[in-house]
């Protein structure tokens, strides 16, 4: 017969009760990665099959924003390396908040740029894909701004049963990933548009 | 024990049905359509095996291992070598059937039309087929999407203007002479529709925006029904037309009495 | 045991005592797995009435059915059934059978209830998403059921909604206005409901496994909510970027599926170059997958009612999860054989069409599996294992008609006719629903601490079994007459007159066998009050939920994380007192 097997980790128990937040929150971008791979294979195949895609120019505000973003990432690590200083803390992690509604408020003004130029979503494949992608990753960073406060609003009141460790961690990953699909999207968007 | 003889029996029933033709496809009026059947015939073979022995074994099973005082179940977890040959055995079977079923679809689909093959175009519509020959000239000529007018009698949207276009004949049912070789050109004006004629073992979606070529040949004279097979709307049980399977000189005399008009 | 109490203490959790916190905002994983149980069960009965019509329209339509009138004067003036009501009721059929029961029921209902006590937890991984999974599920069924009842019917385009039919709006046909948006919507919906539960399912058997419940130990049903919620993640995300896509074309004028050049009713559509068949990739490219998540929880359930009652250990356990594994992965890969006919490039239907047959293979040894788990065991019939037997015969029988589909030379006559037809409602529709038999049977006792009845359910059991074959394998045989899916009725061809008569019988037999599902929902609320009560382990079973009382407390293991021992089916062990033992049973040299 076979013996007991081992606990799966070093028996840090809270650790291991609180494994299972980073795991649903690699769960969830592999689901939202399948919805921007979707989108993709769709544009591609889209874009391939007829004569009637016009790349559309993009606003050159886009690279502002993405820097933004990319810097977003850059001051969320700073965060959660300064946990410990509650002052510094706190000003990298608004900082961070902060960057990511600037990035939302670029989105915004890159739409509006667009519509005053005449071009919506409906005037051409390409510019159809480009208010897809760009709305639905800005709807999901939207909800990591909210989730940015949200920790910061969990973190102060202190009586949370998780660890703040992991839930900056959990956000962080999120936060890390939309940026890095950002990247993506521009790039796609620059370039097969 | 009811179990075992209610699956004994269903089995019974069911090989009984499908051996003995009861339903069966229409004759077949096509040059693969034969291919086509002895196919089904050989999968109807192989899987009909499969079939009654799993069933007649899970039958006898049942009877054969059914709660008993004092039985013991036998403590094992399995067979792995059993499994394996089991699995090669089966895989192997399907898959040489599938292959050999491949040898008329690429006939049919990948394979050139010959170059004495007629073409005939054809397009759905809500809910009608319009099918379209191209005139002593042989070659279709232009059509426009502003032109359409099912009630003018211009369903297609011919341009007058293409010379081409004029001795377009535009119909809503189809002829072929036997023994030649035909492509269609399928199309569609609105939604997805299916073209297919049972007798002839043909089908194909029409789909807009595409032209698909569909290659067959009739190789018995008569008349036929031509259905839509893909839901297209509420009329898609209506969508019905007519092939006729003319000999050589009736196709002739038939394209001629068209064109007159 | 003593070892694995001393390390933890009990911690126990109460359950909420206010009615709306237990009953209806629950975040307990039983009262949540019941809640998706009874919408199933709700759905399942939409969706037979409306199999009801579709069938008494076929076989004897312009008919006037009083009801039908009252019900929908606009759908059925006079209480004749005009042929856009009957795609109506086809399409939402479809859409409530495979979205809301067999989606709904083999993993929501039994997955969320016994999931977590069969590898020893306490709840899911994420209580409160699982409640909201749940409250989500059915928002999109209430926008669902809402397409009944706005103007211009419920949508027509049926359950796979092929554009440009359903993106082009009501020009193409009634029901494809506001009903159809309200079929992308409850779709779209319906596809964050089942990720958000997939990905609970998934982070709960990674990280809340019991102490010693390693992978290769998990029930096999484990395995199949598990592999199941894997191909829900990643497949629902490709429907609802698809939804997303198919919605804007109608509402926001982008042509990602409509093609330029379209003339509907001499009127020309505005868009342009849109591809129809992109759709159908997508579509199936999630439309495939979702057999697996139909079935692949029956295969689990089936599993483990043969051991359980063979009292015999599995046969061939690591084979059964790597094929289920091997299921799901080329289920990923296999969507093209929808679309032998669509104009796809007929060399990729070769591809697929070969891809396809390999699934044979780990099909087959599910068979082969189950076969041997019962030779030379000690059958118990009751009502379960009759169920599950039936599932496998069946299984069986809907496996090896798809051989003539997958062939795309055999299914250029059988695509879209009613072989097709009779394929899949054998496979993914009556062999799924058979697990969900078998599952109810078997954990009733579990779940609310009586006993169905037995000889009740074995009459039901017999009925439903010869009922469907007598169903769908005729249905076979009207495919080999050519005799096209989806028309309301029969009388426009030629070919299609001769075949009324098989289509009555068919349909006299699907009123028989619906009639006789009254016995199971009729022995199901008798037993809730009335059952025979029954014991913690009734079923000499030997895995976890059988541990604990019936039905389990709201902590399941009342604070006490148990310990396992050994694998899932160890019956029968030669030398043991009992013919099982337990998961929880300690090793004899432990001592």
């Amino acid at each position: 017969m076979t013996t007991i097997a081992p606990p799966f980790n070093g028996g840090d128990l809270r650790h291991l009760r609180e494994r299972r937040y980073y795991t649903g929150m690699k769960l969830a971008l592999a689901a939202i990665l399948m919805v921007f791979a979707a989108f993709t294979s769709a544009l591609v195949v889209r874009s391939g099959l007829s004569d009637d895609w016009q790349a559309t120019s993009l606003p050159g505000i886009l690279w502002a924003n993405t820097i933004i973003l990319l810097i977003s990432s850059f001051t969320l690590e700073k965060a959660r390396r300064s946990y410990a200083n509650t002052e510094s803390f706190q000003r990298w992690w608004w900082g961070t908040t902060a960057l990511g509604a600037t990035f939302l408020a670029g989105q915004m003004m890159t739409w509006q740029q667009l519509i005053a130029n005449g071009v919506y979503v409906d005037t051409n494949p390409s510019s159809s894909f480009f208010y897809v992608l760009t709305v639905t990753h800005g709807l999901h960073l939207l909800g990591g701004v909210g989730a940015l406060l949200y920790v910061a609003w969990k973190i102060r009141r202190k009586n949370s049963k998780t660890s703040a460790a992991t839930i900056m961690g959990v956000t962080a990953l999120y936060w890390h990933f939309m940026d890095g699909l950002w990247i993506y999207l521009f790039g796609l968007l620059l370039f097969w548009s | 024990m009811l179990l075992a003889i209610t699956i004994w029996v269903i089995t019974l029933i069911t090989t009984i049905l499908f051996a003995g033709r009861f339903w069966w496809f229409p004759e077949s009026v096509s040059s693969h359509g034969a291919q086509l059947d002895t196919q089904f015939v050989y999968t109807l073979i192989v899987t009909g095996i499969i079939f009654v022995l799993a069933q007649a074994a899970l039958g006898y099973f049942i009877v054969r291992y059914r709660e008993r005082p004092g039985r013991q179940a036998t403590y094992s977890h399995g067979n792995d070598k059993l499994e394996v040959i089991w699995t090669t055995a089966t895989a192997i079977l399907f898959f040489v059937m599938v292959l050999l079923g491949f040898e008329v679809w690429v006939d049919m689909y990948i394979q050139e039309a010959p170059p004495d093959s007629i073409q005939i175009e054809v397009t759905g519509q809500q809910f009608a087929w319009n099918i379209r020959y191209p005139g002593p000239d042989g070659e279709f000529g232009r059509t426009l999407p502003e032109l359409i007018d099912d009630s003018a009698g211009n369903p297609l949207g011919l341009d007058p203007e293409d010379p081409s276009s004029r001795d377009d004949i535009v119909l809503p049912t189809m002829a072929v002479p036997v023994d030649r070789p035909v492509e269609l050109l399928l199309r569609s004006k609105d939604v997805t529709h299916s073209f297919s004629v049972r007798e002839l073992r043909v089908k194909q979606d029409t789909l807009p925006g595409m032209v698909i070529p569909l290659t067959f040949m009739a190789t018995k004279l008569g008349k036929y029904e031509i259905a839509c097979s893909e839901l297209c709307g509420l009329g898609h049980h209506r969508m019905r037309s007519f092939i006729d399977i003319f000999s050589e000189e009736d196709y002739a005399t038939w394209l001629r009495e068209q064109s007159e008009f | 045991m003593a070892e694995a109490t001393s390390t933890t203490h009990a911690v126990r959790h109460e359950a909420p005592t206010s009615f709306i916190r237990k009953w209806i905002f629950s975040t307990d994983h039983k009262i949540i797995g019941l809640q998706y149980y009874f919408l199933a069960l709700f759905s399942v009965l939409v969706g037979m009435v409306l199999s009801i019509f579709i069938r008494f329209n076929l076989v004897w339509p312009g008919t006037e059915l009083p009801l039908l009138e009252t019900l929908f004067p606009v759908g059925a003036p006079g209480g004749v059934m005009t042929p856009e009501f009957y795609l109506s009721f086809l399409t939402m059929h479809g859409t409530i059978m495979v979205f809301f029961v067999l989606t709904t029921a083999p993993q929501g209902g039994f997955g969320n209830y016994f999931l977590p006590i069969q590898i020893g937890a306490d709840d899911m991984a994420f209580p409160i998403l699982n409640m909201l999974s749940f409250w989500v599920t059915f928002l999109a069924l209430l926008v669902l059921v809402a397409a009944f009842f706005v103007t211009g019917g419920p949508p027509t385009a049926g359950w796979t909604s092929y554009p440009p039919l359903s993106a082009l709006g009501e020009i193409a046909g009634p029901g494809l206005g506001m009903g159809q948006n309200l079929w992308i919507l409850s779709i779209a919906i319906f596809c964050i409901a089942a990720l958000l539960g997939a990905l609970n399912f998934i982070a709960t058997t990674i990280d809340m496994r019991a102490k010693g419940m390693s992978l290769m130990r998990m029930p096999l049903t484990v395995w199949s909510w598990f592999v199941t919620a894997i191909l829900g993640l990643l497949a629902f995300g490709v429907l609802l970027s698809a939804g997303v896509l198919l919605l804007l074309d109608r509402v926001a004028g982008t042509s990602f599926f409509i093609p330029g050049g379209l003339v509907v009713s001499d009127q020309i559509i505005n868009h342009q170059g849109g591809s129809p068949l992109l759709w159908q990739h997508l579509f199936w490219f999630f439309g495939h997958p979702e057999v697996y998540i139909a079935i692949l929880p029956a295969m689990g359930v089936t599993s483990q009612i043969l051991s359980t009652f063979a009292r015999k250990p599995i046969f061939g356990y690591r084979a059964m999860v790597y094929a289920m594994l091997g299921i799901g992965i080329l289920g990923f890969m296999v969507w093209g054989h929808h679309m032998f006919m669509s104009g796809m490039s007929p060399y990729s239907a070769i591809l697929f069409s070969l891809i396809t047959t390999a699934i044979a293979v780990p099909s087959a040894i599910k068979t082969f599996n189950w076969l041997g788990t019962i030779v030379g065991g000690n059958l118990r019939l009751t009502t379960a294992m009759l169920f599950s037997l039936g599932f496998v015969s069946l299984f069986v029988s809907g496996g090896v008609d798809g051989l003539f589909l997958n062939q795309p030379s055999t299914d250029i006559f059988l695509h879209d006719t009613y072989f097709v037809v009779a394929h899949f409602h054998l496979i993914m529709g009556v062999a799924a629903i058979f697990g969900i038999f078998a599952a109810s049977y078997f954990w009733f006792p579990k779940m609310f601490g009586r006993h169905m009845n037995e000889s009740l359910g074995k009459i039901h059991f017999l009925i439903t079994f010869i009922g469907v074959y007598a169903i769908f394998m005729p249905m076979h045989f009207l495919g080999m007459e050519g005799s096209p899916r989806r028309y309301p009725e029969l009388t426009g061809f030629d070919f299609l007159e001769p075949l009324i008569s098989l289509h009555a019988v068919i349909t006299v037999a699907a009123f028989i066998t619906i009639a006789a599902q009254v016995l199971f929902v009729f022995n199901l609320f008798w037993s809730l009050f009335r059952g025979q009560k029954a014991e913690m382990n009734p079923w000499d079973c030997t895995t976890l939920e059988w541990t604990i009382p019936s039905p389990p407390p709201h902590d399941n293991f009342a604070g006490e994380e148990p310990t396992v021992y050994r694998g899932a089916y160890e019956y029968s062990v030669p030398g043991e007192l009992q013919d099982f033992t337990m998961q929880t049973t300690p090793d004899r040299t432990e001592h």
